[in-house]
């Protein structure tokens, strides 16, 4: 997001409203910065949702995933949670009058852990889309990426003498044929909502401005290509989940509730990828310590005889 | 003056012939991990993808195995040759360490086949610490292999060969220090991604500097402890007079380390999280307290006299200094969401194979081979 545009959000609505919104949803300074210049992600608003899992059983369908059976007798396909199977999971919260509905998924996050700690770069942040991928050729299982993610979204395949890593990867075999996110496709209320990250800031901001009670026009499907619908506007918590979650994420939650009731954590604005990264800088200033060292010792050792002998 | 010469004695004991039953109910567990996939043999879940192999075998096991390198420093850094006898032992207990260690990851990775990989430059992501981790104790491996073979060539002389190697032997003695140094701060690097996941008690931005602290300490300590049993097994006073001295230097870093820990964790607000009660804050205690009463155990010169006090200390320390690396894996990991772990039978059967194939293949090596530093006459032959 450009200042210019900043600005103007912040002049054109002026509100109370939105300098309350900005203390607690501004973007991190990383997510402005290092935005991927074609950066596709999704919107999902937790107050539009109905719980159909329509998005469900396209991510299964267009992703070739098996289905789960959760307990000894079903027949149909009921994932409890993410796993190795289930790329995508529609969540009910409830709490005595108060249900919410939650989607988790990989986060496309804008400095993915996973991807910093993938010994093999089997997973990548493409630079273009930003969309974080998976190279099961390039993959050791070493299972690193697992313990990094901070949403807990990568999978292993525990029960295959041949496992792989699943996640979500935005569904980017798709792009080809002129498609997008499968679950964004199939969703009838634009709950997911698919598009430019860009362009998905700005809705989540213009939604969190929105007076409940009043009918606005909401996207469908796709925030450039897809329809709209008129619908009441539920009141939203002040914060747009991703704007700044350890530096931001190309998926974004909005809700009418705590995101930590829906099972998001609660996240400090720098990523851990950027405080290892100052670790190992000042630790090994790019490989230059290690190599004075290796002189260094080399030197001692050969004057002090070698090996272990006294000289 | 002492001499390292083999131990001799009979190697198919009672003991020996247990250890190898051992190993083989690890063999089968193994075989059922390669053909039914990982799940079925261990307790891992996607919560805890890191259980007793990564968090024991490889993270606490290769600093177990850091006293050659603990050793090479002393002796080379500081210019301490009269610590050269002790650098034989523990250059293989070393090399069993950290080639037991590798095979671990071996067992534990799930895509083995393509393990390559990570010394292909197309693929190497060389940000990774895992992947400096890989390199170095890959590499590390070699060169241990390298600083023993003087020994095994003392026993199957192949007169060429070792003045040759005698003469490039200094550039893996250096490296020797030098891969230790890098991936045994990593393997604390590892842990800072794990972020909000590990508990202040554990998480730090000093993590590599406290796991290179606890491989150095790790080091010296199983040095000593070694060392005085194996004194007690085969009789080499010599070595338990070095020991005394030794055991003067590991007070120091041990007191640094348990203040620049206790400082960070207040420095993170996190101190109360000890006394919560809970497993995390238990064991914390836990590890604590047994550095503590190692390091109270050695801090008084006198108590440095008396081998018993020095063998407990080490003892301790080994414990405590341990359990701060299995702590800082596991126990204060928490991915949330009511994940929990416990290892599974088969996966404990191979850890405990793989100590027994170390524990084996070292009483082999010093019965035959010349690498403790025995008094003039051997006591049986
Ligand atoms: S949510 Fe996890 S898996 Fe997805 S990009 Fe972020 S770190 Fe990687
Ligand atoms: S399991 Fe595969 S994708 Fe994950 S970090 Fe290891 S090599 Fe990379
Ligand atoms: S983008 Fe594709 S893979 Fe990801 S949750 Fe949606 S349908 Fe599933």
């Amino acid at each position: 997001m450009s200042i210019k545009r900043r600005d103007f959000l912040k002049t054109a609505a002026g509100s109370s409203l939105l300098l309350a919104a900005g203390t607690s949803t501004a973007w991190g300074a990383s997510a402005q910065d290092e935005l991927p210049p074609k950066a596709l992600g999704i919107l999902y608003d937790s107050n539009l949702c109905i719980g159909c899992q329509a998005c469900m059983t396209a991510c299964k369908r267009a992703n070739d995933m098996p289905a789960e059976h959760s307990g000894p007798n079903s027949i149909w396909d009921n994932p409890l949670d993410l796993s190795a199977k289930t790329l995508n999971i529609i969540k009910m919260y409830t709490s005595g009058e108060e249900q919410a509905f939650v989607k988790r998924q990989c986060m496309h996050c804008l400095e993915p852990a996973c991807a910093a700690a993938c010994p093999v770069s089997a997973l990548r942040k493409d630079p273009e889309t930003g969309v974080v991928t998976y190279d099961k050729d390039a993959c050791i299982g070493c299972r690193y990426c697992q313990i990094a993610c901070p949403y807990n979204v990568p999978k292993f395949e525990w029960d295959d003498p041949f496992p792989q890593i699943q996640k979500c990867q935005l569904c980017d075999h798709l792009y080809d044929q002129g498609r997008y996110a499968a679950c964004c496709e199939a969703c009838p209320t634009g709950a997911s909502l698919f598009g430019p990250v860009k362009d998905l800031q700005e809705e989540a901001q213009r939604r969190l401005l929105m007076e409940p009670g009043r009918y606005y026009e909401f996207p469908v499907n796709h925030i450039q290509k897809g329809s709209a619908v008129r619908h009441r506007a539920k009141a939203y918590v002040d914060h747009i989940y991703g704007a700044q979650e350890l530096g931001g994420t190309q998926v974004m939650l909005l809700a009418g509730t705590d995101f930590q009731n829906l099972g998001l954590p609660e996240l400090k604005a720098t990523s851990y990828v950027r405080d290892l990264e100052g670790i190992s800088k000042g630790l090994y200033k790019y490989m230059l310590y290690p190599v004075a060292a290796l002189g260094g010792l080399l030197y001692v050792v050969k004057k002090r005889g070698g090996h272990d002998e006294r000289p | 003056m002492a001499e390292a010469r083999p131990a001799g004695g009979r190697v198919l004991t009672v003991p020996f012939v247990i250890g190898i039953a051992v190993i083989l109910i690890a063999g089968i567990y193994m075989a059922k991990r390669f053909i039914y996939g990982l799940g079925p043999v261990t307790g891992m879940n996607d919560g805890f993808p890191w259980g007793l192999w990564i968090a024991y075998d490889v993270n606490v096991g290769t600093a177990f195995a850091c006293g050659g390198y603990a050793m090479a420093v002393l002796i080379y850094i500081f210019n301490r040759f009269e610590y050269s006898p002790l650098l034989k032992p523990a250059i293989l207990t070393s090399m069993f360490g950290y080639i037991l260690g590798g095979f671990s990851v071996f067992i534990d990775i799930g895509r083995y086949w393509q393990m390559h990989n990570v010394f292909l430059p197309w693929h190497a992501n060389v940000h990774s610490a895992l992947f400096e981790v890989a390199l170095c104790i890959a590499t590390y491996c070699l060169v241990l292999l390298i600083e023993f073979a003087p020994v095994v060539f003392k026993r199957y002389p192949i007169k060429d060969l070792e003045t040759k190697l005698n003469r490039i032997l200094f550039v893996f003695v250096a490296l020797g220090m030098l891969l230790p140094t890098m991936h045994q701060s990593s393997l604390g690097s590892l842990m800072v991604l794990a972020g909000a996941k590990l508990s202040p008690l554990w998480w730090s931005k000093l993590l590599p500097l406290f796991f290179l602290m606890a491989a150095m300490l790790l080091g010296y300590a199983i040095v000593i402890f070694e060392t005085s049993l194996s004194s007690l097994r085969f009789n080499t006073p010599h070595e338990l007079k070095i020991v005394r001295r030794l055991s003067s230097i590991v007070p120091w870093v041990l007191g640094v380390f348990i203040l620049m820990r206790i400082q960070d964790i207040n420095a993170q607000g996190a101190l109360g999280l000890a006394f919560q009660g809970d497993l995390a804050g238990n064991m914390f205690l836990i590890e604590m307290g047994l550095m503590l009463v190692g390091l109270l155990l050695i801090a008084l010169p006198g108590n440095r006299q008396d081998p018993t006090k020095v063998l407990w200390s080490a003892l301790c320390i080994l414990l405590g200094v341990g359990l701060y690396r299995f702590n800082a894996y596991i126990i204060g990991y928490d991915p949330g969401n009511g994940w929990h772990y416990f290892p599974a039978v088969g996966e404990l059967m191979i850890t405990l194979g793989i100590i027994a194939v170390e524990i084996l293949g070292y009483l082999w090596i010093v019965k035959r081979f010349p690498v403790l530093a025995l008094p003039e006459r051997p006591q049986r032959a």
